[in-house]
């Protein structure tokens, strides 16, 4: 079918791949190089030597000996090394076993009747007229290389065949006698052209005795260039180091093969000089030890150039090295609204906007210019670093010359002038996995020497400030500046596509703070609502309420009420909320614990606000004021985190080692309850052994024993946690963190204080170790609960000998597990990319390629931009219904 | 002769043969070209069971498949017939 093509202007219609042959091998080159030194003794490239300067120059001031032109002008060009003795090319092993396998030892010709023949050369020829692609083409080939290679006998000649086996990596044996690459070449050169398409060759572009090689290309000089170090110095590119030891072997083979040296000395040469070769192309060929440099680090050889992530292709064809960027650590600013990132003057001055000069900004220009690129001062101002003028000419600004380019300077011009307030740039924080890993923020330029930005664009980035770094990169295009600040700006990204809630949001102490301000209510002091307030822009106090001695308070959420839109209505259940508190039926307002968030025209009219509301993936607060457009939402951050730095540094929060303080009777308590586990598994263990356990429909005997000791000692960890959560009321900061969402859960906290429990790998119960037991510690086929990874300790009291190291076995699994699944994501992320990098969603919503093949008549079948979903939902209808009813529908929902 | 029609298994989506006078209305509604829409194989086992319904489908025929769809519930889909 014929592929239409629109959109693009060129295609590659086909490739075509064939061999060097050895004459073109030597019509190419520029010099045959027969010597293995590189420079005289006056540091000058020896003639027919590997750094000849017929094959380019690297050093300035000398010329090409072959195109005369300079080191900027010369392309390089290659040269040639004749081998004394052939050798086989690494690369082609396959194909040459393929060949010798299906050709016969004595004609040459393929081992097929000429009825076949003719038969297979039909079916080529069909399949490529019916468009076949080269893989299809290589599948019909293998199955007649796999035919003929199965004939005992030539039907040509009707010589016998002996077979052929291949002693990785070049080596190859006729029923166990050695075949030399002189002899495989001498079969190959037999193969005549007729039968070469069969094998999947074009006798008009390739012979396969030139995967044999008798003469090396060596490659231009520019490609392995001389470093020079500072101490004068030189060292030789790993490719001339390959070359050198090619050329000495190549000589020492030559005259020992000339003066009629012993044939075992030869053959030991030669063997060397393949070895040399194989290397040179590929040294990291299985099978070979890989060539060394005098360090012991191993060559980086033609292969290694090109394979893998720091090759070629990946580091600098795929991906490359920019102009206009900065990397430094981050660390958090709280008092820069979520668009912003604090930007370090260094680096601002490093980095430069391209301005072109118009009639309306020429005297700004000229003073910026006039200000170097480095103006004096304490305020930072922008100076610049280059002018461009309109013939295409890079000045660059000097305190010498600045007074004078900023005279010159004129309409059309273009002065790269530094990052000022407000400029827009793209940040990003590598691994890059989704595309809020690079946004746009505007820049603020302050001291110091590191990136700051807001706390609540931590998750999308996944970034914390243990060392952290980051990359910005400065925009030099209108259009990309107009689509970074359209497109790719923070609040454009609250609501993650990946499923359509807020990923920027409360963290951490947000949510604290938060918990602190709203929970039952509390009062406040004028002076401090006005001390938590100041963090915010809001010039006018609500009316204060009086206590009884006429001290005028406020309510906490009252003050959150604040920063909440105007006409707000909603209502939702709280991360505090504990069902069995108000048995299983929630009373709403009259919430015992005031876990019902009820909000009505834009006031907290009861509940907590609590990472329910304003956390990061999970705030429906958040959720509902981001449906209500990018600005408002914004805004709302930027006030919730400052209110909540306000709230938790004036109130004060620690936590310590004292939160997990429980009272000794709960102590005792839970070691009762432990002990009576380990008695119950004891005796189902007994009940085992005497053979009167029923096992459980499907289970082995011991299977369903496993399981009932792991219930029942979970149970026993979940009633250790029970009691300690007890005696863990919301007074304590640890709880608070757990209970409100901020960080950690309550079973972290009953680790602590209580007992940590059952540790694991696979799932299972410790058992691998030494002979049927886990440690030596205990008796051989020991099942009790002790002697397999039941740790009964607390993380406060600390683990005994055993214990340890069992949690440390468990605590390897998982350390094992986040290894394996970032480099085997990592890795499925890569092939996912590079198979849908270049779809896109067109105008009526269709998927397709860049030929125009549809890929989905709808995007993702329905048409839904999960961003702009809810929850992934097409439609909230409770979120309509609320606007537009307001609290006559929530109260009605509530049936 | 008993013969296993696929279309009758739980996990193969409702297949049918597009009329030819109908083609180029779909098309057009669609915005698509004929060689851009996604192919089925001739020798697609759907396709011998709709031959049987509809005799020989020529290459380059359209096939309307209505599936079920996670995110839309039920969905139709074109696809032309290519030889193989
Ligand atoms: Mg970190
Ligand atoms: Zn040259
Ligand atoms: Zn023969
Ligand atoms: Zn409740």
């Amino acid at each position: 079918m014929s592929h239409h093509i629109f959109g693009l202007t060129k295609r590659i219609n086909s490739i075509k791949f064939a061999l060097l042959s050895p004459d073109e091998i030597r019509r190419m080159s520029a010099v045959k190089v027969i010597t293995a030194d590189t420079y005289d003794d006056d540091g000058f490239p020896i003639d027919k030597g590997l750094m000849d300067l017929h094959m380019g120059v690297i050093e300035p001031g000398l010329r090409c000996k072959t195109c005369g032109g300079k080191v900027d002008e010369c392309p390089g060009h290659f040269g040639h090394i004749e081998l004394a003795m052939p050798v086989i090319h690494v690369g082609f092993v396959k194909n040459i076993k393929n060949y010798l396998d299906a050709t016969c030892r004595e004609c040459g010709r393929i081992k097929l009747k000429d009825d076949e023949i003719e038969i297979y050369k039909q079916k080529i020829e069909e399949a490529k007229k019916m468009g076949a692609s080269p893989l299809e083409l290589m599948l019909i080939t293998k199955k007649i290389i796999e035919d003929a290679a199965s004939r005992p006998i030539c039907p040509h000649c009707g010589a016998e065949q002996k077979k052929i086996t291949l002693d990785k990596p070049t080596t190859f044996r006729e029923e166990g006698r050695k075949l030399t690459p002189k002899e495989i070449r001498e079969r190959l050169e037999r193969i005549p052209d007729e039968d070469l398409p069969l094998l999947g060759i074009n006798p008009e572009t390739a012979r396969p005795e030139w995967m044999v090689l008798t003469v090396l290309p060596v490659p231009p000089v520019n490609v392995r260039p001389t470093i020079t170090l500072e101490t004068g110095e030189r060292s030789e590119d790993d490719l001339t180091h390959k070359l050198v030891d090619i050329i000495r072997i190549n000589q020492r083979l030559r005259e020992n093969r000339d003066s009629g040296a012993p044939q075992l000395i030869i053959e030991d040469l030669w063997e060397l000089l393949q070895y040399h070769v194989t290397t040179y192309f590929d040294n990291q060929t299985s099978g070979i030890p890989p060539a060394r440099h005098r360090s012991g680090r191993p060559l980086k050889t033609l292969v290694q150039r090109l394979k893998g992530k720091e090759g070629r292709f990946r580091s600098n064809l795929s991906g490359k090295r920019v102009n206009f960027s900065a990397r430094t650590v981050i660390s958090p600013e709280p008092f820069l609204s979520i668009n912003e990132v604090g930007v370090p003057e260094a680096a601002a001055r490093e980095l430069t906007v391209p301005i072109t000069v118009t009639e309306y900004n020429i005297e700004k220009m000229r003073e910026i210019v006039r200000r170097g690129s480095n103006p004096k001062g304490d305020k930072y101002v922008p100076g610049a670093n280059y002018v461009i003028r309109p013939d295409g000419r890079r000045i660059k600004i000097t305190d010498r010359n600045a007074e004078d380019v900023a005279k010159k300077l004129d309409i059309g011009w273009v002065v790269e002038r530094h990052l000022i307030d407000g400029d827009v740039v793209l940040f990003n924080r590598q691994p890059s996995l989704h595309r809020m890993s690079m946004m746009g923020h505007l820049v603020r330029v302050m001291p110091n020497r590191t990136f700051r930005f807001n706390l609540a664009v931590c998750p999308p980035y996944n970034a914390d400030f243990d060392g952290d770094e980051m990359n910005l990169h400065v925009l030099q295009s209108e259009e990309a500046r107009a689509e970074a600040k359209i497109l790719m700006l923070v609040q454009e990204h609250i609501l993650s596509p990946r499923f359509g809630g807020p990923i920027i949001g409360g963290i951490h102490d947000h949510i604290t703070a938060m918990f602190l301000l709203t929970h039952k209510n509390p009062k406040f002091t004028k002076e401090q609502a006005i001390h938590m307030l100041s963090y915010l822009d809001y010039d006018e106090l609500p009316e204060p309420h009086k206590d009884e001695n006429g001290n005028e308070f406020y309510y906490g959420k009252e003050l959150f009420s604040l920063i909440l839109p105007k006409d707000l209505n909603m209502e939702f259940k709280s991360k505090i909320c504990d069902p069995s508190v108000c048995n299983n039926k929630c009373v709403h307002e009259a919430c015992p614990i005031d876990a019902y968030v009820v909000i009505r025209n834009g006031k907290l009219v009861a509940g907590t606000i609590d990472e329910n509301a304003i956390g990061s993936m999970k705030g429906k607060l958040l959720d509902r004021i981001a449906k209500r457009g990018s600005d408002e939402a914004r805004k709302f951050i930027d006030n919730m985190t400052r209110l909540a730095v306000g709230v938790i540094s004036y109130r004060g929060f620690t936590s310590g080692i004292d939160d997990e303080d429980i009272p000794e009777e709960a102590i005792i308590q839970i070691h009762e309850i432990i002990k009576e586990s380990i008695k119950k598994t004891d005796e189902l263990i007994e009940l085992y052994k005497q053979g009167l356990l029923q096992p459980a429909p499907g289970r082995s005997v011991e299977e369903t024993l496993e399981m009932e000791i792991m219930r029942v000692l979970a149970h026993a960890r979940d009633e250790a946690g029970k009691i300690a959560s007890k005696h863990l009321g919301l007074e304590n900061s640890s709880v608070i963190m757990a209970r409100s969402g901020a960080r950690a859960s309550m079973l972290n906290l009953s680790q602590m204080a209580g007992s940590i429990g059952q540790q694991s790998v696979r799932g299972q119960r410790l058992h691998r170790g030494y002979q049927d037991r886990t440690l030596p510690h205990f008796k051989r086929g020991d099942l009790g609960a002790l002697a397999r990874g039941f740790v009964e300790s607390s993380y406060k009291k600390g683990l005994s000998p055993t214990e340890y190291f069992f949690h440390s076995m468990g605590g390897r699994e998982g350390l094992v597990d986040t290894a394996v699944r970032t480099s085997r994501s990592g890795y499925m992320q890569r092939r996912l990319i590079n198979a849908l990098e270049d779809l896109k969603v067109i105008e009526d919503r269709k998927v397709v390629d860049t030929a125009g093949n549809v890929v989905q008549f709808l995007y993702g079948e329905d048409g839904v931009d999960p961003t702009r979903s809810s929850g992934g939902e097409n439609v909230d209808m409770d979120e309509i219904l609320t606007d537009v009813l307001g609290e006559k529908y929530l109260l009605r929902r509530r049936k | 002769m008993v013969r296993f029609d696929v279309l009758e298994h739980e996990l193969v989506p409702e297949h049918y043969l597009v009329p030819k006078e109908e083609e180029e209305k779909i098309l057009k509604e669609l915005g698509v070209k004929k060689e851009n829409l996604p192919r089925i194989k001739k020798s697609d086992a759907v396709l011998r069971v709709l031959e049987r319904k509809y005799g020989h489908i020529p290459v380059g025929s359209l096939i309307k498949i209505v599936r079920k769809s996670p995110t839309a519930g039920r969905i139709t889909v074109y696809r032309v017939v290519v030889r193989d």
